[in-house]
């Protein structure tokens, strides 16, 4: 399946298989009881310089598939391929320069900023671990050239995160990111907790620094609109499983598994003017713990039929570049 | 006119800091009626989240304090308030959802006992009983398996999760008023909607107000009926929904309204998304006259003399601007 990219060599980064088990203990001994399957069976490609949404249901596994990476923590199985070197493999001093090359942005931009650093010290912190500045007045030259980068002043520096507002803290983060010049950003949520006009900003920031650097991003987000209009392709995922990958503005047009269908009707659309028509999923969002057999959409899917609870569909290629794994469809 | 449920009226709440003083809500005046939604919108940092948590009187003092204003609750000064009597409130008239669940949710305790403790307080019910409608508030939320859930830590749920955890804690005490801060960043658009037809459903069912606090322009449009927008610590306009989207006055709000991504007319990757040049001033010292001056395409040289007055321009529809 690793072919998902247009070319296997382009390919910067390379998921296989990727399984994240989180195990959920009970009862009074507090022993294992179950296993959260939190992401089951990921593969997809990333080609340098380009960006894949990663988009699905709130709990489906973005952010953990996107924290395996960087192993940030520990995948179960499966492998992480980065430039061709195996990322599962790596001892710690490989994974420290893995971290220049390969950052994150935070979903929760308060709890991903150690409250009792100021915005300096935080910005700057990686320009000293990875010893990229050779004096006192380059640090604090380059941490805020990297505030203004992101839209916040000078002056912020001395401040502490609690200080900010949400936006403004994410912004922190991704002069945080951006300090160290990495070649792949996982940005889990970057822009939604800004307001549109500097999510704007920020996304044509992130657009520039790809065309100037040529930065590759996994762009993980609920905004379908960002998603579409920052993507190369998307990834959509339910339950664990990428169930369509597909071009952007193809998934726009003509999606095909059925869970996206409805994800795009969902999009409320900035007009009090337009009413439409929405897919309202039916049916109760699934236990991770113990996942729908077969087709893991098939509880709440408007089109399933018998064999969907007992055969698996495999994600195959529809049309050029459009995967999908539907036994009904594409 | 019958008076409104909250009507908050110039006020302003400051933050002293090393560097001096920080006005992050410097005169704001809006109000709320029974059973209506109000949008707030605004640029991060224009301080939608320190009026909300104004309301609630949650605001560390110092280094906050209330420099001016009155926050009037069913016709109520809430500022003289103290902490047993703003307690009632907090706990039976006014829930607010915060942006940053992890933060609100406490760490060491069960999800469980922290939606039980609301209720148990709320409806005066037994430890056990109250476990029993956290699951139910848990399903209504739409949380798979909440009978397992609600003795998991916050840690445990995802990112989406933990938001609506939040939110079935606000609604389990059925307020008058749900401030809801960015309820629906963390959700995907499936959930979004369910929350949202959910919270409808409460307000429907019960007539709850909702003061909804978002950057989602899509959720203010289907949502609301009236949209407040800030800038800088100032409200700029205010305007009934379809006006707003329609023809909106104040050139920040012009701004604001261009810079929305479309999925439904997407140009994709070719075109840059329109943005506002410029970044909002320093609360610190905020410039003399309109605070959007140094962005405004249209700003003249009265702009940066005097604060623009709100003024009406058309029924409901009130704008702070000279042009
Ligand atoms: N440390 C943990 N222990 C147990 N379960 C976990 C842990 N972290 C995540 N999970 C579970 O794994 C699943 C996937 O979580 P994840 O955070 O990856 O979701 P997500 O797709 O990023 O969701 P969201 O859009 O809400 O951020 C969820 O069911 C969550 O409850
Ligand atoms: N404790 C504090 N000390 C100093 N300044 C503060 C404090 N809390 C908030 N501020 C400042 O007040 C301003 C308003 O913050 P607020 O959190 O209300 O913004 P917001 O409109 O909710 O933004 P966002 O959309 O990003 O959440 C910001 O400029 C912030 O830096
Ligand atoms: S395989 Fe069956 S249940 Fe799954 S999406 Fe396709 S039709 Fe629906
Ligand atoms: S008052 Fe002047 S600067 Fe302010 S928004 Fe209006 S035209 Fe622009
Ligand atoms: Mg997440
Ligand atoms: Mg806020």
């Amino acid at each position: 399946m690793s072919n998902m990219a247009a070319n296997k060599d382009d390919a910067l980064l390379s998921v296989t298989d990727l399984r994240k088990h989180f195990a959920v203990k009970g009862g009074v001994l507090s022993r294992v009881v179950d296993k959260v399957h939190a992401v089951d069976g990921v593969s997809f490609d990333i080609a340098a310089g380009e960006t894949l949404g990663l988009v699905g249901e709130s709990g489906c596994g973005k952010s953990t598939t996107g924290r395996c990476i960087l192993r940030l923590i520990e995948p179960s199985s499966g492998g992480i391929w980065f430039k061709g070197a195996d990322v599962t493999k790596m001892d710690a001093t490989a994974l420290r320069s893995l971290r220049r090359d390969m950052q994150i942005i935070f979903q929760d931009p308060y709890a991903s900023l150690n409250p009792r650093l100021t915005v300096g010290a935080i910005v700057g912190e990686a320009l000293t671990i990875h010893n990229l500045v050779k004096s006192r007045r380059a640090h604090e030259e380059r941490v805020v050239q990297l505030l203004e980068t992101v839209g916040l002043q000078a002056d912020h520096m001395r401040r502490f995160p609690h200080e900010f507002s949400g936006g403004q803290r994410q912004r922190i983060g991704i002069a945080r990111a951006l300090a160290v010049e990495p070649k792949l950003i996982v940005c889990d949520e970057p822009v939604s907790a800004l307001d549109v006009s500097i999510q704007a900003q920020v996304i044509n920031l992130l657009e520039d620094l790809q065309e100037q650097f040529g930065l590759t991003y996994l762009f993980i987000a609920h905004d379908l609109s960002v998603v579409e209009h920052i993507s190369t392709r998307i990834a959509v995922m339910y339950l664990g499983r990428v169930v369509e990958i597909a071009p952007a503005r193809d998934l726009y047009d003509t999606p095909l598994h059925p869970y996206s269908e409805a994800l795009l009707s969902a999009v409320p659309i900035p007009d009090p003017t337009v009413k439409r028509q929405r897919i309202m999923l039916q049916g109760d969002v699934p236990n991770p713990i113990n996942p729908p057999s077969g087709c893991h959409f098939h509880t709440r899917c408007p089109i399933a039929k018998p064999d969907c609870a007992t055969r698996v569909p495999e994600l195959r290629e529809s049309r050029p570049g459009h995967w999908v794994s539907c036994h009904y469809r594409g | 006119m019958a008076e409104p449920l909250l009507d908050i009226r110039g006020l302003k709440t400051w933050f002293k800091t090393d560097d001096g003083m920080v006005r992050a809500v410097d005169g704001v005046s809006l109000s709320i009626d029974r059973g209506e939604t109000l949008g707030v919108v605004g640029e991060s940092g224009c301080g939608k989240t320190v009026t909300a948590r104004s309301v609630l009187k949650l605001i560390d003092m110092p280094p906050g304090r209330f420099e001016a204003g009155q926050i009037l609750w069913q016709g109520r000064d809430l500022i003289p308030l103290d902490e047993t009597e703003m307690n009632k409130i907090r706990a039976r008239e006014i829930a607010i959802i915060f942006q940053e669940p992890m933060t609100s949710l406490n760490p060491v305790y069960t999800v469980g006992d922290q939606i039980a403790e609301v209720i148990e307080l709320h409806q005066k019910l037994s430890r056990k009983q109250a476990m029993v409608g956290a699951a139910d508030m848990l399903k209504l939320v739409n949380i798979p398996n909440p009978e397992r859930r609600v003795h998991d830590y916050p840690h445990q749920f995802s990112g989406g999760m933990r938001q609506r955890v939040m939110i079935a804690m606000a609604l389990s005490c059925q307020p008058k008023l749900l401030i809801a801060d960015e309820p629906t960043t963390a959700l995907d658009v499936t959930i979004q909607a369910q929350i949202l037809e959910l919270m409808q459903e409460m307000k429907e069912r019960f007539g709850m107000a909702i003061m909804l606090i978002t950057h989602a322009m899509g959720v203010v449009a289907e949502t609301t009926q009236r949209v407040v927008v800030m800038y800088a610590g100032k409200v700029v306009e205010e305007a009934p929904v379809g006006a707003l989207f329609g023809d909106p006055r104040h050139p920040y709000t012009q701004g604001l309204i261009r810079s929305i991504p479309r999925v439904d007319r997407s140009a994709g990757r070719q075109a840059r998304l329109e943005s506002i040049p410029g970044t909002v001033p320093s609360l610190l010292n905020p410039p003399p006259g309109c605070r959007f001056a140094a962005r405004c395409r249209y700003v003249m040289p009265a702009c940066t003399q005097a604060i623009p007055p709100l003024k009406e321009v058309a029924p409901g529809h009130k704008v702070a601007c000279i042009l």
